[in-house]
């Protein structure tokens, strides 16, 4: 559910420009195409051409362009020549003898992850296509993290501006901050839109196909979109993402019964609205909707809420974001039957012990949100032509996300990433590995590190984490026999947190003494989702505390919090 | 940290967030005299004590206010257990406030005799939580004392060297009328939840008038007797900008030997008050009353600490009954906002400025009550010591002159009321009965202002003919 600030990033800044924009190459790339896709980068564009070239730098790959346009044609730029070996091969078969595939990669569903993957794919030179049912963008773009993002930008900034006290202590005055819905409403709409037009160009410009069509898996190489379009390539992603979850028992009208889907409309804000599921995307919406007046209950089925954050993390968490707000909660209770409103009646929810299975309470609120998290959307995938059962509907895959079969081979050629494996249900990851996956096909062996992933919760203020929460670590430690040790720092004795009049917070390291091995850090607190990556960079290029200590940090600025933090560790090294 | 200075705190940075409490002098023994006691607890008053006096040193954990909002904390977990050496600088208990979970430390060495409240229970500021004996021998009377200080209400404990802020929390007033006794059962919101235990209120008490009869906020909060606060954000349109004040005449030459002062606090709001309340459209209707009957009760109910304010008041509140739209007030020049409560503000004037203290409810109240809580706002008033939900509330206001002589005047009309009622001074008057017959009354002018977009003239007639037909007849005041 949550982006990687990649495409915002890249739509807003021009730093790459140079090596592509010169008229020189815009000439060559006239003169040597012919194909329809490729009039299409043809230089009344430039900020498509700005846009890959930003996003192979956010990679930190070579500046090099794209491959071709359509069939043979490629497009040749001086500083990618090198990469041409690489071409050759990736059109010939197995063993060497040449097939003719219409692709070199194909991906099903362009969601973020398939967009990762196609742009990485381009990068090493493979002709790529796409195939998506929808609209392009999947989830995140379109019904997840940025719309969101939009709502909750409106919901920090209303809080802000709603808190006497905080705006007293820096002497400002404000008076009755309202909003309008419908604005909110389009501001988030409006972004949603803009983004997939980025992601679409992006693609376009690159000479990525974006082929039209519910993707259908024939069999080994072969894939069907819309009616009756047949497409072979070499390699096949599937990259379907998620659909919002529904529990059996829950009626979903759409307008006081809804998911996140019809939330992120903002269609209305319900005087009060129950929220089933403590997760992330329950957590983020009710943020947006007590700020926006609303209040809320939570229905959370395991004893604690926020049951997947570190315990430390998710106390501090419940302590500012849910007890002081107009917030109760039930849990250890399953929301058995809701009804919608109607009739005069309103929304009503059954809730049963979840141990006992005892009916406890029935609830009656203006809405309700489920938020009970996400199922993998592999329906209609054609999965049974090449003998794979899903398991709870997730296509099961290996740690390279190669797919494997009701018999546990493996099946040759392809790959399933995302929502759509379950692995890691984050946009980011499903882009990490699209592009492992990419580099795998060309040739270079590569396994995604799962726990140097980050995750955020973009609450106000945010949580984020990476790596293994405490329990998990010292469940670790007890069977591989090493010691754990638990550094912590506050937001409350850094500079720019107290400027900024937020110094709630705590950033929490987790880590092994003998050696320096930082195993998870989860911070909550102003910027979190910003603060995160210093510590995930340092776990995916094995960085030890012993080193990262020295590295130095802009004063005064948040970041300083984990600065304080590394040095806080005491490693015996 | 700075609110702690009582106590000595670790680092923040360190693990865990550490607090230490001075453990003692909170209550020293009773036979022990405290001028003999040095809170600082140094070694050369100690041992001059030791020598000279027989001292138990048996000293109290008690629960540290760790944040300037705090007013009970819960205990996470004792770190010691009874019977178990301390000492000074060691962590014995992690305390949870509304805040953060701190590791408490004491400040003597001495041995853990009683746990007094344990863990997972919560204590008040200044509470006993624990009982530290100095040596192996107090530990027995240590107990004893543990037990003592369980049994003792924890909140009448002196504190001494942690004050308590001083937050009280409102007294839950009671509602007339009970919940409706429909078999359904109680809805209330989260937020009216958490005001309810907040303001100690009963949700028995408490009438829902929110959507399916769900208790909301506001309804906890009348019942707790608070102006109900701004709701967050209720507004679909955004809030159009105030006008700008038109630019102010040129100012006027001062006059050789004139001073200006500024206005204080409560005259610049009488100003706003006043200057706002030129938007109104009001309009004005008089009644002469005659209040023979009334003089004559206000004699008898006189020794009973009554006061004329409260006869006023109660008749006033007693005729809006009948006519609620006298009550209500209009907000936003598109509406009548139909007041619930009746609230009657009665102007008064304090040293250089005025006030109008409400009486809340004053149709529920008797009189003698009403009489007992006008004075109480009084002398509020006049220490400045009024919360805003008890001069802002009001619905209606009287205002009286009439004990100056003056038999009548005109009211200005506060912004955000219906009507003001101003009252003149009851005279004896020449007054022809039906018959032709001549007779002296004394008869009392009223004037009542009203805005007249939502009080028409006829409203306003009728209710001062309740009002003159209560005064007239005023038994019913003392129901």
């Amino acid at each position: 559910m949550h982006c990687s600030a990649a495409f915002s990033q890249a739509a807003t800044s021009a730093t790459a420009v140079p090596t592509i924009s010169g008229s020189r190459h815009v000439g060559a790339l006239h003169s040597s195409s012919s194909s329809s896709s490729c009039t299409l980068l043809i230089p009344s564009k430039p900020i498509n051409l700005r846009f890959c070239g930003l996003r192979r730098e956010a990679f930190g790959f070579s500046p090099s362009a794209f491959t071709r346009c359509s069939n043979s044609q490629r497009v040749q730029l001086p500083s990618r020549r090198r990469f041409k070996g690489s071409n050759v091969c990736a059109s010939l078969g197995d063993n060497g003898i040449p097939k003719s595939f219409d692709y070199d990669l194909i991906i099903i569903g362009a969601g973020v992850g398939g967009h990762g993957a196609a742009l990485h794919a381009v990068e090493k030179g493979l002709k790529t296509a796409i195939i998506e049912g929808d609209v392009v963008g999947g989830t995140c773009v379109n019904r997840g993290c940025v719309p969101s993002k939009a709502l909750l930008a409106v919901s920090g900034r209303m809080r802000e501006l709603q808190s006497e006290h905080h705006m007293k202590a820096l002497g400002l005055q404000v008076h009755a901050a309202g909003y309008d819905r419908q604005g909110v409403a389009d501001h988030a709409n409006n972004l949603a839109t803009k983004i997939r037009n980025n992601l679409t160009n992006s693609m376009k410009a690159l000479g990525v196909d974006i082929l039209t069509g519910v993707g259908t898996i024939l069999g080994p190489q072969k894939v069907k979109f819309g009616t009756d379009n047949i497409v072979t390539a070499k390699d096949i992603i599937i990259a379907t993402g998620s659909v919002p979850f529904v529990p059996k028992g829950i009626e979903v009208d759409g307008k006081t019964v809804i998911t996140s889907d019809h939330a992120l409309k903002l269609e209305f804000v319900p005087d009060w609205i129950a929220i089933v599921g403590s997760g992330y995307i329950g957590l983020e919406f009710s943020d947006v909707y007590t700020a926006l007046g609303s209040e809320v209950t939570f229905i959370e089925a395991l004893d604690q809420l926020m049951p997947g954050f570190d315990p430390e993390i998710g106390k501090l968490a419940q302590r500012v974001l849910v007890n002081p707000r107009k917030i109760d909660y039930h849990t250890g209770v399953f929301a058995t039957k809701i009804t919608p409103a109607k009739d005069g009646k309103p929304v009503t929810i059954e809730l049963i012990d979840a141990k006992t299975k005892e009916p406890k309470d029935t609830l009656e609120v203006d809405a309700a949100l489920i938020a009970t998290g996400r199922a993998p959307f592999t329906n209609g995938l054609g999965l049974e032509n090449i003998n794979v059962v899903t398991q709870r509907g997730f296509v099961p895959v290996d740690e390279r996300m190669r797919v494997t079969d009701a018999n546990g081979n493996l099946v040759p050629h392809l790959y399933c990433i995302g929502d759509a494996n379950g692995k890691m249900m984050l946009a980011h990851a499903a882009s990490a590995q699209g592009i492992s996956v990419v580099e795998q096909v060309t040739g270079r062996d590569h396994v995604l590190n799962h726990l140097s992933i980050p995750a955020a919760c973009f609450t106000h203020p945010e949580i984020s984490m990476v790596g293994l929460t405490e329990p998990q670590a010292r469940e670790k430690a007890e069977k591989e026999g090493f010691e754990v040790s638990v550094a912590k720092t506050s937001f409350k004795a850094n500079t720019k947190a107290l400027a900024e009049n937020e110094g709630e917070g705590l950033a929490k390291l987790i880590y092994r003494p003998d050696n320096g091995e930082i195993l998870g850090v989860h911070i909550f607190g102003l910027h979190a989702a910003d603060l995160i990556h210093e510590a995930s960079n340092a776990i995916a290029l094995g960085t030890r505390i012993q080193d990262i200590k020295f590295a130095v940090h802009a004063h005064p600025t948040l970041s300083e919090v984990l600065d304080e933090l590394f040095k806080a560790a005491k490693v015996n090294f | 940290m700075a609110t702690l200075s009582p106590f000595l705190s670790k680092t923040p940075l360190s693990n865990t967030p550490t607090i230490s409490f001075s453990s003692s002098i909170s209550t020293p023994l009773k036979w022990k005299s405290i001028t003999s006691f040095s809170p600082s607890g140094s070694s050369s008053s100690r041992s001059r004590r030791r020598i000279f006096i027989v001292q138990s040193k048996i000293r109290e954990i008690f629960m540290p206010a760790l944040s300037s909002t705090m007013t009970e904390g819960k205990i996470v977990s004792w770190i010691k257990s009874e019977g178990d050496v301390l000492s000074k600088g060691e962590s014995v208990v992690v305390v949870e406030s509304d805040k953060a979970d701190m590791d408490v430390e004491t400040f003597y060495d001495g041995i853990l005799a009683a746990i007094v409240v344990p863990e997972g229970e919560s204590a008040p500021v200044g509470a006993a939580i624990g009982i530290l004996a100095e040596t192996e021998a107090e530990v027995a009377q240590a107990k004893a004392k543990a037990a003592s200080a369980g049994a003792a209400a924890p909140a009448s404990h002196p504190v001494a060297s942690t004050p308590v802020p001083a937050v009280s929390p409102p007294e839950p007033k009671k509602v007339a009328e009970s919940a409706p006794s429909v078999a359904r059962k109680t809805v209330a919101t989260p937020y009216a939840k958490k005001l309810l235990k907040q303001h100690k209120v009963d949700i028995n008490s408490v009438v829902g008038t929110g959507p399916f009869g769900r208790i909301t906020p506001e309804d906890v909060e009348k019942a707790a007797g608070i102006a109900p606060s701004k709701s967050v954000a209720p507004s679909a349109a955004p809030a159009a900008l105030p006008k700008p004040a038109p630019a102010a005449a040129p100012a006027a030459p001062l006059l050789p030997g004139s001073t200006v002062v500024p206005f204080t606090t409560m005259q610049a709001a009488v100003s706003k008050n006043m200057i706002e309340s030129l938007s109104v459209p009001t309009f004005r209707v008089g009644y002469p009353i005659i209040t023979d009957a009334l003089d004559a009760l206000y004699e008898k109910v006189k020794p009973k600490g009554v006061t004329m304010t409260a006869l006023l008041a109660k008749a006033a509140a007693m005729a809006l009954v009948q006519h609620p739209v006298v009550n209500a007030s209009c907000k936003d020049g598109k509406s009548f906002t139909n007041n619930a409560n009746i609230n009657i503000a009665v102007a008064v004037a304090i040293n250089g400025g005025l006030i109008t203290p409400v009486l809340q409810d004053a149709d529920k109240l008797d009189l003698y009550l009403l009489s007992e809580k006008w004075k109480e706002l009084v002398e509020k008033a006049r220490s400045k010591q009024l919360q805003p939900h008890e001069y802002n509330s009001g619905t209606f206001t009287l205002s009286n002159l009439g004990m100056f002589g003056v038999d009548r005047f005109d009211a200005i009309l506060p912004p955000g009321q219906g009507a003001i009622m101003a009252v003149g001074a009851s005279k004896p008057t020449v007054a022809a009965d039906a018959d032709g017959f001549f007779s002296v009354k004394s008869k009392m002018l009223v004037n009542v202002t009203a805005d007249h977009r939502i009080i028409y003239g006829a409203d306003l007639a009728t209710f001062l003919q309740t009002f003159s037909k209560i005064v007239e007849n005023p038994e019913s005041l003392t129901l």
